[in-house]
């Protein structure tokens, strides 16, 4: 029996659902950025067969680049879940590390985005060039925003955030794999938008 | 989901297997990129090595592969409505 | 709230200003919401003179408005825009949905299911704070140079690519009022699936809660798109992107210099996926509360209450692939043009269910004609016309002649005006006594109730003829076209009669404030309703139920044979 004015189910799994609070809630927030996405997504498709021509991403784009990119987010989804694994096993400054780690390929993507967006602007290639950039742009720049939204969340959990860990270490463990559930989904949606724009 | 220590080493085995997988798989669509296919083939197959991907880090990165079914009846319900809104506006111009 | 900050320890601002109570934010929502209604109200009672004696300056108030806005009391065209575009964006965005969901909802929907806050109450204050930024946004956007948004409330591009500053102020306040739902319908549904009362399974749900809950599955699925196209839409007008503008566009004699390949209806999709579920959004709450008003004031159960809920599953579902209803002029083809108009037709039989069986649960009640049910039982007739009126607007061949016409204007007035917003007062009306610990003053109530009916009917009615014969919308001069001309008696009548509606409000606001203070005092269930708010004290403390309920049977079990009271209360465990 609960005490009254307590909510429930923060930690532990609702008896009949399975899951937490926080759980639900993240994969309720996770189906509505696939309809955010989505809906970029379904422009392209419109605006592509809508064109007379359509360049290849492969000749404007940096191929080489955006891949070490792939490779430095699919690391980092990595290293974000044996984060949550180090806290399943009790091991603070594992997930600290790994933690960490996250946060720096995360910071890696974004120089290397850096590079390129600099690269394009150098070569006067902006947004208002052609619909190829500008949805170009548009979805990797929502992506790039979700990326340090995951910086802030992450940087959060790993400073003044791991407090938490101390006093309600389930609850803590909670919200680092919400938390890694978004960052699995921000890789996902990179796993679609490298091809799509850059190999196709 | 399992918190014990031997569960946990388990589930670390397979996300050492999965992100292994995920760079060949990598490396595998940028080469066939290269290969430079006709449109609609290569969107085939450039689609169906993505959601390869896609679904090995939903499903044990995300931990879908155990999860509960409340999760899959909300994520299959967004999936219906998001194909909606890839082919009914293309249809319709 | 977990049960570490008391809340008789808060200092004020955070008891009643930045609260993470459900009561106090549901509050907040709709005072901001009922204000935001009566501000979008103005914009069009301003309107409609301009309608009624175009050309006229406007009396008494008319100097009050600068030379942007009108000149020597004279309505500018691009004033008028603003009024319309605004007044639609206000009563939707800001007043209808803020109310019935922010405001009902948060208030009702923890209580209904026995649960001692909602789950997320910090997330919860913050969705109010971003609305509140979203509605200021939308405001200042009448100060900006050129005014405020004035390609309507759907904003097309074209022309609202190339609008004035306002326009880029209503998609960011749009932004961050999408932004405020996403957070909130989260909550709802993490709270209804996971907090719910012991012994209280989804079949014993109110009504109103299953309507809440849908109705938070169309908002967190169909606002992303529309977020999206705002970011292209922000695009256009800021990075001078094409995603609208096709090529070769010329406005006033110059080629816009931009890169084109761009399609307009690229956004009409975007923008409908979203304002199609959108208006489910406005009639789902609405039809929760009069079925709960209904039940309890015809001491009757609903007749066909799981039909009703599989009726309000289904139209949740068949909201999202509808949208293009509102399209059928964009030269999209037979084929996609049958396939809405298939679904469009088909999502019209739930709707239907729904009515019918609120109307069924009147038959042999024991009915008590107070001011919520007289409001409550007036949405039915109201919200039948409205949805009668949309099944030719929902036919292709029919909807040629009607698209973009009065009628179009009648027929979502019926459903939002005489529909839904009736059904909010009659809330407001039955559910003041929980928030208060007072009662309404019935006789101001129905001074209320019977001049609204008749002008409301008096304003849009009208709209169906001047439709059929064929007055576009958005007419700043609405004699300037000779089919127009006949019916021009028709917008002096309604807009006399729009007056007279804004007249009657005021009963409502003195019997508000009036009820506040001097209202009598009630107990904890002064209707002898059944649900669970009921047995929470009135008004609710912190936390809202002493001991956690425990339910024992459905929501309506009202005039049960063999039980000394005509209610059995959700909670109760012994007989009644």
């Amino acid at each position: 029996m609960s005490s009254p004015g307590l909510i429930r189910y923060i930690s532990k799994p609702h008896p009949v659902t399975g899951v937490t609070n926080s759980k639900l809630g993240i994969w309720c927030f996770l189906a509505s950025e696939v309809m955010l996405f989505g809906a970029l997504f379904s422009a392209y498709i419109l605006l592509r067969t809508g064109a007379p021509s359509w360049p290849r991403g492969s000749d404007l784009l940096n191929v080489p680049l955006a891949t070490l990119n792939t490779i430095v987010l699919i690391t980092s989804s990595v290293t974000m879940v044996m984060a949550w694994a180090s806290l399943a096993l009790k091991d603070f400054s594992k997930y600290r590390r790994y933690m960490g780690f996250t946060i720096l390929l995360a910071f890696t993507f974004l120089v290397v985005k850096g590079f390129e967006y600099g690269h394009k602007f150098e070569h006067h290639h902006f947004p208002s060039t052609s619909n190829f950039y500008a949805i170009y742009f548009a979805l990797t720049g929502l992506h790039g925003l979700h990326v340090i939204g995951g910086i802030i969340v992450n940087s959060y959990l790993l400073f003044p955030g791991s407090a938490l860990w101390k006093t309600e270490p389930e609850q803590f463990m909670g919200r680092v794999e919400c938390a890694g559930l978004y960052w699995h989904f921000v890789d996902l949606v990179w796993i679609f938008l490298f091809p799509v724009l850059y190999l196709l | 989901m399992e918190h014990s220590e031997t569960e946990i080493k388990k589930h670390v085995k397979v996300y050492i297997s999965v992100f292994a997988a995920l760079a060949v798989l990598t490396v595998v669509t940028v080469a066939v990129s290269y290969l430079r296919l006709p449109f609609h083939q290569a969107v085939i197959v450039a689609l169906s090595i993505a959601t390869l991907k896609a679904s090995l880090v939903a499903l044990f990165f995300m931990h879908l592969i155990s999860e509960k079914q409340i999760i899959f009846s909300i994520l299959l319900l967004t999936a219906i409505i998001v194909a909606g809104l890839f082919f009914l506006p293309v249809a319709s111009v | 709230m977990s049960g570490k900050n008391h809340s008789h320890d808060l200092p004020f601002w955070r008891k009643y200003i930045f609260s993470v109570d459900h009561k106090v934010i549901g509050i907040q929502y709709a005072i901001t919401g009922l204000l935001f209604l009566l501000f979008g109200f103005s914009l069009m009672m301003l309107l409609r003179w301009q309608l009624a004696y175009p050309g006229q300056p406007v009396p008494f108030i008319g100097h009050l408005f600068n030379e942007s806005m009108m000149v020597g009391g004279i309505m500018l065209p691009e004033f008028y825009n603003q009024l319309g575009a605004m007044h639609g964006t206000i009563m939707v965005f800001l007043g209808v949905v803020p109310l019935a969901v922010g405001g009902f909802g948060n208030y009702l929907v923890p209580l209904q299911i026995g649960a001692p806050d909602m789950a997320f109450p910090k997330l919860n204050m913050m969705s109010y704070w971003v609305y509140f930024l979203g509605g200021v946004t939308m405001i200042a956007s009448f100060f900006a140079p050129g005014g405020a948004a004035q390609s309507g409330w759907t904003s097309y591009p074209p022309l609202a690519d190339i609008a004035t500053t306002g326009q880029t102020m209503w998609l960011i306040g749009m932004i961050f009022l999408i932004t405020s739902s996403l957070l909130g319908s989260i909550n709802f549904i993490v709270t209804i699936v996971q907090l719910r009362a012991e012994g209280l399974s989804f079949f014993r749900f109110p009504f109103f809660v299953w309507a809440q809950f849908v109705t938070s599955f169309l908002l967190l699925l169909a606002f992303p798109p529309l977020e999206a196209a705002g970011v292209l839409q922000l695009m256009d007008r800021l990075l001078h992107t094409s995603f609208f503008l096709p090529s070769g566009l010329v406005v006033s004699g110059n080629v816009v210099p931009v890169s084109g390949g761009g399609n307009p209806l690229l956004w009409q999709h975007l923008f409908w996926f979203l304002a199609h579920p959108e208006v489910y959004v406005l009639i789902l709450p609405a039809m929760g509360i009069v079925a709960e008003v209904l039940a309890c004031n015809t001491r009757k159960p609903i007749y066909g209450y799981k039909a009703m809920v599989y009726s309000v599953i289904f139209i949740g579902f068949m909201s999202f692939i509808v949208w293009a209803h509102h399209m059928f002029l964009t030269n999209m083809g037979t084929k996609m043009s049958a396939f809405f108009q298939i679904t469009t037709m088909i999502i019209s039989i739930p709707s239907v269910v729904i009515l019918t069986a609120l109307a069924l649960s009147l038959w042999g009640g024991s009915i008590r004609f107070n001011t919520p049910m007289l409001f409550a039982v007036t949405f039915l007739p109201m919200f039948g016309i409205g949805g009668l009126t949309g099944l030719p607007l929902g036919l292709a061949a029919a909807d040629i002649h009607l698209h973009d016409t009065y009628y179009v204007i009648g027929h979502f007035h019926y459903v939002v005006a005489p529909g839904t917003l009736f059904a909010l007062f009659a809330g407001i009306y039955h559910w003041f006594p929980k928030v208060t610990g007072r009662k309404m003053w019935e006789f101001l109530g129905k001074l209320h109730f019977w001049p609204s009916l008749f002008f409301i009917n008096g304003v849009f009615m009208p709209m169906f003829i001047m439709g059929l014969a064929g007055v576009s919308r958005r007419l700043y001069d609405p004699i300037q076209y000779a089919h127009a001309q006949p019916v021009q008696p028709l917008n002096v009548f309604m807009s006399i009669c729009a007056w007279g509606l804004g007249l009657s409000q005021i009963p409502f606001v003195l019997n508000f404030f009036g009820s506040l203070f001097f209202g009598k005092k009630v107990d904890a269930n002064p209707w002898e309703a059944t649900t669970l708010e009921w047995s929470a004290p009135s008004p609710p403390p912190h936390g809202n139920f002493s001991i956690a309920p425990q339910v024992y049977r459905g929501p309506y079990e009202y005039s049960v044979p063999g039980q000394k009271h005509d209610f059995w209360p959700q909670a109760m465990k012994e007989e009644n």
